[in-house]
């Protein structure tokens, strides 16, 4: 239907809307422009002269047909809810495996494994103060740790994530584990969250560890390494969570991300590898924050702009390509340490918008984690929360069920046309490779969380219980920090030392000389020699700095 | 903000990240505020060590340390502390700003943690009170320098 045949066969509508709009104006107090995170000016009402459902077929179409803006699959969240992904991992790899089979045991089918930040400084347990170890993640630094750490777990049979940045050392370890019990690779399945070195190198310093065009390499050869040997898995999850974490809006992060989606894709296409059996192992990783219509609108225009660009700018053919697979954690920006179990209302806000995008995998924030790791009361809390959402509230029974609002589908517009802008801004800097290398993405990302501190500053962005509603008495129980055992950690990094002495040093010299040659010479693939060398012993220490004394170590490059 | 708590020369501060955590949206804010509110602000990447930021405060002559700690690395700043008085820089005032969890934030300030901002607080609170705690600093630090001269 046309603009004309809507107001034809609606006698009497631009009358009425003149009338709503004068006793609107006459009534409003306060009539002040109301903005969302990414800019866009919000009206006060939205009717068929805003979104007509003329451009249905090419701009929605039905669940699981191009260009998806409705969700990838015929089925949706009625076939199938999302995963419900909750990271795990402290201390030990023995207190890491208790706790990973507790899960296994209450029937979950997908596990996390979150290293210790001293393995994303890219250096071993030995190197560090004892008193930080494993206080965030696991501390696993050789194919040993991997197998104590999944023992009794059936891979093959268990999806796994791993926040595994490059060299992508904990999937070596895992390999080596499976060959040794005699699982074939074809079967483990699993993703490498954290592979996206353009987001680490942009947005969080955590990961960054091996030159630009060192890391560029290394997670080319791994998607090479992945899509030969070990075909369920996705090797790729590119990330906006950072980008928006460290204060880019909603739009700013959806293009930043495409923009990095297809830079890695363009890169493969490069290096001569089919983009139809590349794609459809591109998965997303978003934040999930509380400015909730927005949030909906982003993710469903990401789907779009996505379907497009594999399809017409990427060649893709395969409808798998094309499809915006994402998960989505809810954003811990948005909770306060000011009374702390508000954050409760807040994730359950953010979840539901993140419901109601149509994701594929969720983790809810705990409500403490404004101030430490969730406790396993809080961590208990969050998982629920999901399942509250997805068994009593009624949100899975109707596909995209706010498809078609006027509101929803003129913001979804709105946000594609500010995120294409975006990704035309990164195109002309020559790509998001040269961009961040540049500067150009720290620097709009430095400027978005400047203003958007100014307006919790200003009281423009309301918080409550930081810059509204605070409470005199915020009580709050004080619990105590769960922190890893020391003794059994000092016992551990003995352990880890006398296994260095042990093991054979001829084998983890040829390891670590094998990967130096193929760091020097560009035809061979460097990650085949990182799992070979995991397998001879070799540590994630050792293989990191050894790549940084090839492929060259990198700072972050800071824009203040 | 007080403009009377202002110092000529204007206050020195250091921000700067020890440890493993690399979250550093935080202490790049906290820069930008601390530098438009007139002082001079040394800023590093995050992952510095004890002793590259003790040779630093030295070199910097600053009156206030700025640690921003949000995965865990707060557990060594009692042995930051001892690191800056073996060096002979007692008068040189720390506050951390960051996650701190409640049961932990004692051991700081026993520690000798001059003052500890969480998320959410806010530009003219942590302005403010830096401001102050550069101010005590700095007369403590002159008084040490007649004591010496004496």
């Amino acid at each position: 239907m046309t603009k004309d045949a809507v107001q034809l066969s609606l006698p009497g509508f631009d009358q009425a809307f003149g009338h709503w709009r004068t006793e609107y104006q006459q009534q409003i107090e306060n009539n002040h422009t109301i903005r969302n995170r990414s800019g866009i000016e919000i009206n006060p009402l939205y009717t068929s002269r805003d979104w007509d459902g003329e451009r249905y077929l090419s701009d929605l179409a039905f669940p699981g047909q191009y260009p998806y803006t409705r969700g990838i699959y015929p089925t949706m969240h009625r076939g199938r809810t999302w995963t419900q992904r909750q990271l795990i991992g402290l201390g030990t790899p023995e207190d890491y495996n208790r706790r990973v089979r507790d899960i296994l045991d209450r029937g979950a089918t997908a596990i996390s494994l979150l290293p210790c930040n001293s393995g994303f400084r890219g250096i071993d347990c030995d190197e560090v103060d004892p008193v930080l170890l494993g206080t965030c993640g696991t501390v696993v630094n050789t194919s040993d740790h991997m197998d104590r750490a999944l023992e009794g777990v059936a891979l093959g049979k268990i999806s796994t994530a791993m926040n595994d940045p490059s060299p992508f050392t904990l999937l070596a370890f895992t390999l080596s584990v499976a060959k040794k019990r005699g699982i074939p690779w074809a079967t483990i399945s699993g993703t490498s969250n954290q592979s996206d070195y353009l987001s680490h190198f942009i947005a969080n310093h955590m990961f960054y560890r091996l030159s630009l065009p060192g890391s560029r390499r290394m997670l080319l050869d791994h998607i090479d390494f992945c899509r030969q040997h070990v075909p369920s898995w996705n090797p790729v999850s590119v990330v906006g969570q950072h980008m928006q974490q460290a204060g880019a809006t909603p739009a700013q992060t959806m293009g930043f991300t495409l923009s990095t989606a297809l830079q890695y894709a363009q890169d493969c296409i490069e290096r001569g590898m089919d983009i139809d059996l590349i794609l459809r192992r591109f998965t997303f990783f978003f934040d999930i924050s509380i400015s909730f219509f927005e949030e909906i609108a982003k993710f469903r225009a990401g789907r779009r702009i996505w379907a497009r660009l594999a399809r017409e700018r990427l060649g893709a053919k395969n409808p798998a390509s094309w499809r915006f697979k994402f998960h989505g954690q809810t954003s811990g920006v948005d909770l306060t340490e000011q009374q702390p179990l508000n954050n409760i209302a807040r994730v359950t806000a953010q979840a539901i918008a993140g419901i109601l995008s149509g994701l594929q995998s969720m983790h809810t924030d705990a409500y403490d984690e404004a101030t430490s790791t969730p406790t396993a009361e809080s961590a208990r809390i969050a998982v629920a929360t999901q399942n509250i959402l997805r068994e009593e509230a009624h949100l899975c029974d109707v596909i995209d069920p706010l498809g078609g609002s006027y509101y929803i589908e003129t913001l979804t517009d709105q946000m594609e046309e500010e995120i294409e802008a975006i990704i035309k801004r990164i195109d002309a800097a020559g790509g998001m490779y040269k961009a961040a290398e540049s500067g150009l993405v720290q620097t709009m990302i430095g400027e978005s969380a400047l203003t958007f501190q100014e307006q919790i500053e200003t009281g423009q962005q309301k918080v409550v219980g930081v810059n509204c509603y605070q409470d005199d008495e915020d009580v709050r129980s004080i619990k105590a920090t769960e922190r890893p055992d020391l003794a059994r950690m000092k016992e551990h990094v003995r352990r880890f030392t006398a296994y260095k002495e042990q093991r054979s040093q001829d084998d983890v010299r040829r390891g670590l000389d094998s990967i130096a040659r193929a760091a020097n010479s560009p035809s061979v693939n460097i990650y085949a020699k990182v799992v070979e060398a995991a397998e001879l012993g070799v540590t994630h220490g050792e293989i990191v700095s050894c790549l940084r004394r090839e492929l060259g170590f990198g700072q972050p490059l800071i824009v203040a | 903000m007080n403009d009377n708590s202002r110092l000529d020369p204007p206050a020195r501060v250091l921000v700067t990240k020890i440890g493993l955590d690399g979250h550093d949206r935080g202490s790049r804010i906290v820069a930008a505020y601390l530098r438009d509110a007139g002082m001079e602000v040394i800023y590093t990447p995050p992952w510095q060590t004890i002793e590259g930021v003790v040779k630093l405060a030295t070199e910097e002559d600053v009156d206030v340390i700025g640690l921003s700690s949000l995965a865990t690395d707060h557990l060594i700043i009692p042995q930051f502390l001892v690191a800056l008085r073996n060096a002979g820089l007692d008068h040189i005032a720390v506050v951390v700003g960051g996650i701190i969890p409640d049961d932990e934030r004692p051991s700081l300030i026993e520690a000798g943690v001059k003052g500890i901002f969480g998320p959410g607080s806010l530009r003219a609170t942590i302005v403010d009170q830096v401001a102050e705690t550069a101010r005590k600093a700095r007369q403590l630090r002159n008084a040490s320098l007649w004591e010496s001269i004496r």
